[in-house]
């Protein structure tokens, strides 16, 4: 498999002026580990030791030989994602929306401001909205993701969603529009006929810097059966 | 400061019993983070204004987490999500105020993995200390809000001291005028705190928003029945109804016998460093009726004491107006 590299991501010589921008400096490790702290008690648990690898693709630069500690590493993890199981190569601090896009190819989820304060990586994670930027991977794990790929039927069936927000002309650009729809995927399943106030709200969690809101209101509308 | 969309290396635990979990926080006294929804800690580590080593997820621990009665209240664990408060059928009629407050927390996937300790624990917004400068507030010797230049319009009206930012909790409000309580367990055992020591203003800790020490946690949250299904009144007001922090908001809990207020609680956020008990208006609408009369003179005493900066005067009559809306019929 080819290295993909975050996009965003600057030539070396660029991180060296970057002084708190530093792979490098882990040394806690975790030998330290108390010894109450036994691997069974652990149920369901991981001690994931910070070794960003040079092995991963994930086109973070972590330089070289770091500590690998000796705790558990459970970096390898299955991940129900869109009902199918997939195994992945993930790093404690990774977040969902980097593992779906650049390990998993999904680049459906979009990232637009990567904290919080946009929605576009919105997901669903077993039947609830989250930001995918602001989730790390490694608390998905046996849990149910569903991303926009997830949505379309096998035969390639638009969901009644997608395919009334194509109906309404619901984005205008269109990068938001994938978070859009998984938020009002999310309402429809838990209220399938809501008042346009109550789309409102499910939907505020989204921005849309063309504004189309009141398009994307309609196609929620539509959507669930009421003519907008 | 340049921000850094990458999340830094660090280490992740995720104990399943809270044992594990002190231990771990105790042995991680300096360098260790409790995890909870997350949504006020990525920010600070992809901007690497904090560099903590190892991250403490306790989503995992179950004894963090739901709505259980308890002496005639309610308990509420740390890790109960403001989306499960939200929509808790005890807490919709008998403390309301808290599901109110819980429903104007930031967005609605924030709220849906936003736990209640936290929205109370969360750090203070002010954008220069966001941004990692070195103000009072992270162990420096300057504040940059409240400097000639300096811009503080969302900063504090009252007890400020050096540092000038506000507690950015909205359910912060509503709890303290609950009278509820903050359990808070070490390796060493627990104590519990009312929420006028649990938070802390700049005076007696400047570098923290609680008196939580180093080692300790934030475990759960008691609700007395003293307020169940009394009169409440919460308002938030922001910039926008989504995502932003208050600018002022009010958490009111009030007896009312007849038209008669009697014993109150009326609690402002976004106006000091701590929800802000404004206990000279309880001390003033005791045995007056509920009307408009009575709300313009509690009004006039919202706000005394007030010590406006550069760019907040216009949170005086916010919060006097607030007071009033939660007095009037």
């Amino acid at each position: 498999m080819p290295a993909l590299r975050y996009p965003d991501t600057a030539p070396e010589s660029t991180a060296a002026s970057r002084p708190n921008f530093d792979f490098t400096n882990n040394k806690a490790g975790i030998q330290a580990v108390n010894p109450n702290l036994t691997r069974r008690r652990f149920i369901k648990g991981v001690i994931a030791s910070s070794v960003a690898a040079a092995s991963t693709n994930a086109g973070l630069r972590a330089a070289g030989a770091q500590d690998q500690g000796s705790g558990t590493v459970e970096r390898l993890v299955s991940l129900n994602i869109n009902g199918r199981v997939r195994r992945v190569d993930v790093l404690p601090q990774e977040t969902l929306a980097y593992t779906l896009r650049y390990k998993l190819g999904l680049t459906g989820t979009k990232i637009g401001c990567n904290r919080g304060e946009c929605g576009a990586c919105t997901v669903i994670i077993d039947g609830v909205t989250n930001y995918s930027c602001s989730t790390l991977t490694q608390s998905v794990r046996g849990r149910a993701v569903r991303t926009v790929e997830g949505l379309q039927a096998a035969d390639g069936t638009l969901h009644p969603v997608q395919q009334a927000f194509v109906d309404e002309l619901g984005p205008q650009c269109g990068f938001c529009t994938p978070g859009q729809v998984m938020s009002a995927v999310a309402l429809l399943e838990e209220n399938p006929r809501p008042t346009r106030e109550e789309a409102r709200q499910a939907m505020s969690g989204n921005i849309c810097r063309c504004g189309a809101y009141d398009h994307y209101l309609n196609s929620v509308m539509r959507a669930s059966g009421q003519s907008s | 400061m340049p921000s850094y969309d990458v999340m830094p290396d660090v280490q992740l635990y995720q104990p399943a019993e809270l044992e594990d979990a002190l231990n771990l926080l105790d042995e991680h006294k300096n360098d260790g983070w409790l995890l909870g929804g997350g949504q006020d800690t990525y920010g600070w580590l992809k901007d690497r204004a904090k560099n903590p080593k190892a991250l403490i997820d306790v989503n995992g621990i179950s004894a963090l987490k739901g709505i259980r009665p308890v002496d005639g209240g309610l308990e509420i664990g740390a890790a109960t999500t403001l989306r499960e408060i939200i929509r808790d059928p005890v807490v919709n009629s008998d403390y309301a105020l808290l599901a109110q407050a819980a429903g104007r927390v930031a967005s609605p996937q924030i709220r849906n993995v936003g736990t209640l300790g936290g929205n109370l624990v969360q750090d203070a917004r002010c954008w220069y200390y966001r941004r990692g400068l070195a103000c009072y507030r992270a162990g420096g010797n300057i504040c940059y809000a409240d400097s000639p230049e300096g811009m503080n319009r969302e900063h504090a009206l009252f007890n400020a001291s050096r540092c000038v930012a506000v507690s950015p909790s909205d359910t912060a409000t509503a709890l303290a005028a609950l009278d509820a309580t903050m359990v808070v367990a070490s390796v060493d055992g627990t104590r519990e705190l009312p929420a006028d020591r649990f938070f802390a203003g700049p005076a007696t800790h400047i570098t923290r928003m609680t008196t939580l020490e180093p080692g300790e946690m934030l475990t759960a949250v008691r609700i007395p029945a003293r307020w169940a299904g009394k009169r409440f009144y919460f308002e938030k007001v922001a910039d926008r109804d989504v995502w932003d922090f208050a600018l002022v908001s009010i958490a009111v809990a009030m007896d009312v016998d007849g038209a008669t207020i009697g014993e109150s609680r009326f609690v402002c956020g976004g106006v000091a460093c701590t929800p802000y008990r404004l206990t000279d208006v309880e001390r003033a609408v005791r045995g007056k009726a509920l009307s408009d009369d009575t709300g313009d003179q509690a009004a006039a005493l919202a706000s005394k004491g007030a010590r406006a900066l550069n760019y907040n005067h216009f949170k005086i009559p916010l919060m006097e107006n607030l007071v009033r809306r939660a007095i009037r019929v």
